[in-house]
């Protein structure tokens, strides 16, 4: 049901019956290790090419999703999944091999909560049973993308941002247990200007904040309302302008409800400049650590607002400044 | 940035840009400078022994043992991006590691590894002088202006 300018509520409690989250071996010497369902000490994956270990993942974080409520692939309904390869191969590919009727979603890194959205939409409104969102990115093909070859000696600045080796995977259902995802905010494209492919998260804060206070304005909620808020990847420059932009605008964030999944996911010594971003950074860490949170008890309602920077290596070289998006997820238990 | 774009920017952009800039940790320029310097420096010392060696041992002359000189430095640089160091060593040292001869022999050898996975034809080949390319093209054209003027300085009997 849509409520507000552009936020939508369930009001059929789409339940995320099951989630997964896999990781590289970069993720494996994180701070979150331990809510990985399977990590890997190799980034080939044992395949011929970083496209080939990133499709990979993604089929793994949903393997694991299927299998740990016990259902079968021809179980699922629907497929909806995102990444940042050009024309999104890896859902694609991984879809094939599924065999799942197969919605591909592209938000940048905003792409997995833009899925989650859209998952529990269908099933709040009775159109399916059973739906996956996932997500996936691999930090050797991004860079290889969007930026330099992997072994390239070029020194990158301290905003630069280390995209993560992953994917995350979760199963709503109509009915079960589980954490429920109760509304989502749909996100404006929103362009400050800037033009930095390594300061994304300055890009990318405008954003986070117009959902953040759309989504309070829509639902009639404030920062208290939640337990935790996570952006999805800021990382330190862009989540401290969004703190400082939300207080400007008479949003009390406080530190420790106010959190980043790119400043979470990895441990300070680990060589990451301004943190962690990439589809798989808010989906492993939602999917993952959240969720596991939320399952002990220790979180009862988070908002997570996923964000991404809607650039191709194409658009900067001809001068473009960077769009970015934010879609916001309640999940409450 | 441009005159031309920052006119076409609404006042919000140009605050929010001032407003992020001041959010923005600066680049430590002294610490990269020296860091550069120490590293690039060390490279060329390094490659002046070589050349030494190269003209007491090898029986080459001053002019010759440059070439030898700069193929052991052009191999190491690559042997180590193989390896997968060099692009570390860039991370700490900069433009100390990119400006020698070795950042040349890195960025083709790096875009080669990378692009293996295309095949050899369309992916090593293709993509080998990906970054290298726009070096060697204004290499190219600027040795083609300087003898240009040079053939004039002689024409006109300046030199």
């Amino acid at each position: 049901m849509k409520k507000g300018s552009q936020s939508w509520v369930f009001n059929n409690n789409p339940v995320i019956i099951s989630s997964a989250a896999v990781g590289g071996p970069f993720e494996a010497k994180g701070a979150l290790a331990e809510d990985f369902d399977l990590l890997h000490d190799d980034i080939w994956l044992e395949q011929d090419s970083f496209e080939k270990a990133e499709k990979v993942l993604l089929e793994e974080a949903c393997d694991i999703a299927i299998k740990k409520c016990k259902l079968k692939k021809e179980n699922i309904n629907f497929f909806l999944s995102g990444d940042l390869m050009n024309q999104i191969i890896t859902s694609s590919f991984a879809a094939r091999a599924m065999s799942v009727p197969f919605l591909g979603v592209f938000g940048a890194c905003s792409s997995s909560m833009e899925g989650l959205a859209l998952a529990s939409l269908i099933v709040d409104s009775n159109s399916a049973d059973y739906v996956i969102a996932a997500a996936a990115t691999h930090n050797a093909s991004v860079e290889k993308q969007f930026r330099y070859p992997t072994e390239y000696g070029g020194q990158k600045p301290p905003t630069a941002q280390w995209t993560v080796t992953g994917a995350g995977a979760a199963l709503v259902a109509s009915k079960g247990e589980g954490p429920k995802v109760t509304a989502a905010t749909i996100g404006k494209v929103i362009d400050m200007g800037l033009t930095d492919p390594f300061n994304m998260g300055a890009a990318m804060a405008p954003a986070a904040v117009h959902t953040i206070e759309t989504h309070f304005k829509d639902l009639n909620r404030d920062p208290s309302y939640y337990d935790l808020i996570a952006t999805g990847d800021l990382g330190s420059i862009g989540h401290s302008i969004a703190s400082d932009l939300l207080s400007q605008h008479g949003f009390n964030m406080t530190s420790n409800i106010f959190k980043d999944c790119g400043l979470l996911i990895y441990k300070k010594d680990q060589p990451v400049f301004a943190g962690a971003s990439g589809c798989a950074c808010s989906a492993t860490v939602t999917y993952g650590h959240f969720l596991n949170r939320m399952r002990k008890g220790e979180l009862r309602k988070i908002l997570i607002v996923a964000t991404g920077a809607l650039l191709s290596p194409m658009s900067y070289q001809q001068k473009e400044s960077i769009p970015c998006i934010a879609h916001a997820v309640s999940i409450e238990m | 940035m441009s005159k031309k774009k920052e006119q076409n920017m609404t006042q919000a952009q140009k605050e929010y840009q001032k407003f992020a800039k001041e959010r923005e940790p600066k680049r430590p320029v002294l610490k990269n400078c020296s860091k550069a310097f120490i590293v690039g420096g060390a490279i060329c010392a390094f490659g002046q022994i070589l050349q030494f060696a190269f003209i007491k041992y090898f029986g080459f002359t001053e002019k010759t043992a440059g070439n030898p000189a700069s193929a052991v430095i052009i191999i190491l640089s690559v042997l180590f991006t193989g390896l997968g160091v060099y692009d570390h060593l860039g991370q700490w040292a900069g433009a100390g590691t990119a400006i020698p001869i070795t950042g040349f022999a890195n960025s083709i050898a790096s875009a080669a590894i990378e692009h293996k996975t295309e095949g050899y034809v369309l992916g090593t080949g293709g993509n080998m002088f990906k970054l290298a390319g726009s070096v060697i093209t204004f290499g190219v054209f600027s040795a083609f202006i300087v003898a240009l003027i040079k053939m004039c300085l002689v024409w006109l009997g300046v030199i």
